[in-house]
């Protein structure tokens, strides 16, 4: 139980005035970075490390990995209200949350998704208190086939479970990984279908793929239906917040499923967004209410939001203990302990326990906080949907621009979200399902990458997807989850077949 | 009272320096933005980020220095960005062997002279690492298992036709041995993979492996210099950096160090340029700086002027011949 004392050392450190004052400083600059699109976690703490150079390592990390927190919060607001996710792991929410929205329940989707991001963290900082050592050796049994697999189950289920048909998202699928595949080639460091472009040497950037396929591609839809956004009569009050919650246990068994997905993935460095996109899938698949998914159902909100915020804390642990960074954000963060003059690895909970455990009793802390200062606000959040759409239209596509702009400092990628707008809506008119498009842009070169060192590594037998108990499973499970329908058919078929 | 003492620290730290200000120099007017070529969390972006942060602590520029990373293209984005900003004093770039490497894989169009050389701030190490469970106790013992395995034992390294594939080849020439060499990312993900026994040996800079060397997971078998490390401060069961032997000693003769380096956009006036060397001189006297220096083992050599430009051709013509010889020019 040394742990526990050294916790509630860790909480005397977190509850000093000047590092609660910091902790909500940071939350509050989070939620602004993740409203942003474009401007993600990672960079919006890049930005302000600096600010915290003055400060003591405990309280920079403290401000620091509140800012994530807010972030992470952040992210789902504009996802919700207008179908713009501002951090890639809020796609996955804007499948039921913009819906919710639409039907005047966006009171109701930012309680859930602000919730079930705190229960995930929640359920992610406990683990880390109960089996921080024991987690770190479990990460590094991931090697490049291991990782494969995770990825070859997060687009196994994603094509077997949904509810599309299978070839059109195939298809779309398909068109993402081209996208993918432009720019360099990591493993051989040769440029690939860039066509002498210079700006493309940097292949296409998931973030401004995104705001263009979604947020323009919404615009121009709004536009052709009649100028105005559905929703502009949102309830939001107290009561509103207090009812969701009141529904919200009703739905125990996705948050688990989706804590316990969100975990494994945050520390096995997959990440926040393929463990929303699966935690959604899965959900959408094992659901009494699946069928609703898409239409607006408040557990599609809660089963991505609950997994990201899991997988982000969960991130944290790798990144500590190893010095493996689980996300971008987290890698920023390590760059950060090392300007303070820490060493993340093995060492550090041994040499730095004030600091570690300050930390982590930060992390309870500065989520509940997060939690408050983001559910006071949805009123003002929500109120945002009643400003007419001509006004709220062109601000959009400022923010939009700004968004696409700050990637990169690059006015080539404004013309290329527009590009990618008109293809969102496009797609959307013609029926085929933009968030495989999106995987496949997001996970499609790590995928690749992960295979080929695979295959490098097993001089090029397929065998090693099957070497060992750990990434034979997964791929086993990817398996199944792609030929999920044709198993489901299969057995009925068979029972039909007895009866 | 306070700004005045700083002031006359940082005129007292110039002096020291062996270099007054003029007063009449040049002086940015806006922003100046910080370009690294390379992803958030590597190497580049770790000093690129610690000067920053010296700046701003030490009150070193009147106008703020803003880290932007341009990773595309292993690199290239950002050095065709600083090309691309002539006449633009408020753009300076830090390098890695990138800038020698990438126009010479992937045959974009840039070469070093097109940029303004500025200063040389440290040279960085290579160190052979093996997993600390293998029996391996010196380079020759894993070059003979390497031989032994004909192939099939596992260099890791970051990226493709880059410095660490670069030394996996020359390994190779030089004695005989065979590897199958796997790019990843970045050299984090490199020494945690050589933890996991993913791979076999990687290659890493010191403060990519330092914390995995400290946790006892790692091994350090020599380091591609012409002298040991400089740092004897014990990092592990007593044992410094200053204790890894040189590979040339261990019979594997094969020097390498890569270039961490500023350098500045086309057409920077002697003054613009005498003003960034000035501010690079003043951050390396801080503690800050000399700790980071110590905890990534660097070699501090320090450069500018028509020194440092030299230093860079001739390192660009041995990329070259590097490159040549291991069949990685982007015309093959």
């Amino acid at each position: 139980m040394e742990e526990l004392a050294n916790l509630f050392h860790g909480f005397a450190v977190a509850l000093q005035p000047f590092n609660i004052m910091v902790m909500i400083l940071g939350i509050v600059l989070g939620v602004i970075i993740g409203v942003l699109p474009g401007l993600g976690g990672a960079n919006g703490v890049a930005i302000l490390l600096p600010l915290t150079f003055s400060m003591p390592p405990t309280s920079a990390i403290i401000m620091l990995s509140c800012i994530y927190w807010g972030a992470l919060f952040g992210g789902a607001i504009t996802s919700i209200l207008f179908n713009i996710p501002g951090e890639p792991w809020s796609v996955a929410t804007t499948f039921d949350g913009y819906p919710m929205a639409q039907q005047g329940k966006a009171g109701e989707a930012l309680t859930a998704a602000f919730t079930s991001s705190f229960v995930g963290a929640l359920f992610a900082v406990i683990m880390i208190t109960l089996v921080a050592p024991l987690v770190a050796s479990f990460a590094l049994q991931f090697g490049p086939a291991e990782k494969f697999a995770v990825y070859f189950l997060a687009f196994c289920s994603f094509v077997g479970l949904s509810k599309e048909p299978p070839f059109k998202t195939v298809a779309a699928m398909m068109i993402g990984f081209a996208l993918a595949a432009v720019g360099l080639d990591s493993i051989t460091g040769q440029l690939r279908l860039t066509f002498g472009v210079t700006e493309l040497l940097n292949g296409f950037d998931f973030l401004i793929a995104v705001i263009g396929l979604f947020g323009i591609g919404e615009i121009l839809l709004t536009m052709e239906e009649g100028l105005s956004f559905r929703g502009g009569n949102a309830k939001i009050n107290l009561r509103v917040v207090l009812h969701t919650w009141k529904e919200m246990p009703a739905y125990w068994l996705t948050s688990l499923r989706s804590c316990l997905i969100g975990c494994w993935m945050g520390i096995t460095p997959a990440g926040a967004t393929p463990a929303s996109f699966m935690s959604y899938g899965i959900a959408k698949r094992l659901s009494k209410r699946g069928k609703k998914f898409g239409h607006g159902e408040i557990e599609g909100v809660v089963a991505p939001e609950t997994a990201a915020h899991a997988a982000g804390t969960a991130a944290l642990l790798p990144m500590l203990s190893l010095g493996v960074p689980g996300s971008p954000t987290a890698a920023v963060l390590l760059g950060g302990l090392l300007i303070w003059g820490l060493q993340p690895g093995p060492m550090l909970f041994v040499e730095q326990k004030e600091f570690v455990w300050g930390l982590i009793a930060s992390m309870y802390l500065g989520n509940l906080v997060g939690l408050l200062v983001v559910l006071t606000c949805v009123p003002i959040f929500a109120a945002i949907l009643r400003i007419p759409f001509s006004i709220i239209a062109p601000l959009i596509l400022v923010l939009c621009a700004i968004g696409a702009y700050s990637v990169h400092s690059s006015t080539f990628d404004v013309v290329l979200m527009l590009v990618f707008g008109v293809l969102g809506y496009l797609f959307k008119k013609c029926g085929y399902p933009l968030a495989p498009l999106v995987l496949a842009i997001v996970l499609g070169d790590k995928a690749e990458e992960a295979f080929r060192q695979s295959l490098l590594g097993s001089q090029g037998s397929l065998a090693v997807f099957f070497s060992n108990g750990l990434v034979g499973t997964i791929m086993v499970l990817g398996l199944i989850a792609l030929f999920w329908s044709a198993i489901q058919e299969g057995y009925s078929r068979l029972r039909a077949a007895t009866a | 009272m306070k700004r005045s003492v700083r002031v006359a620290l940082a005129a007292g730290i110039a002096l020291v320096a062996g270099q007054i200000p003029a007063l009449a120099g040049w002086e940015p007017v806006r922003p100046v933005e910080f370009i690294v070529p390379a992803g958030t969390g590597g190497g580049a972006d770790q000093m690129a980020r610690t000067i920053q942060g010296i700046v701003t602590k030490h009150n070193l520029m009147k106008q703020p220095l803003v880290v932007i990373n341009k990773s595309g293209g292993a690199g290239g984005e950002g050095f065709l960005d600083v090309k691309a900003s002539a006449g633009n004093p408020h753009k300076i770039i830090i390098t890695l062997s990138n800038l020698f490497t990438t126009p010479l894989a992937t045959g974009i169009p840039f070469n070093w002279k097109d940029l303004t050389p500025v200063a040389m701030l440290a040279l960085d190490e290579f160190v052979l690492w093996v997993n600390a469970e293998k029996p391996y106790a010196t380079a020759k013992d894993y070059i003979d298992a390497v031989k032994q395995a004909g192939g099939t034992l596992k260099m890791g390294g970051t990226g493709s036709k880059q410095e660490d594939q670069i030394i996996t080849v020359a390994m190779e020439k030089a004695t005989g041995a065979k590897f199958t060499y796997i790019p990843y990312k970045g050299g984090g993900e490199v020494a945690v993979q050589l933890v996991g026994n993913h791979i076999d040996s990687t290659v890493n800079n010191p403060i990519e492996a330092v914390a995995q060397w400290r946790g006892g997971k790692v091994r350090p078998l020599c380091v591609f210099d012409d002298k040991p490390m400089g740092y004897d401060e014990p990092i592990t069961d007593g044992k410094a950096w200053k204790d890894i032997p040189t590979c040339k000693s261990q019979g594997l003769d094969i020097e390498y160090l890569m270039l961490r380096g500023i350098f500045m956009s086309p057409r920077a006036t002697k003054d613009q340029i005498e003003y960034y060397v000035d501010l690079f001189k003043k951050v390396r006297e801080t503690p800050e700086w000399q700790d980071f220096m110590k905890t990534g083992a660097f070699n501090t050599t320090f450069m500018t002027g028509a020194d440092y430009a030299k230093w860079v051709e001739t390192e660009e013509k041995r990329h070259e011949l590097l490159m040549k010889e291991a069949g990685f020019l982007a015309s093959n």
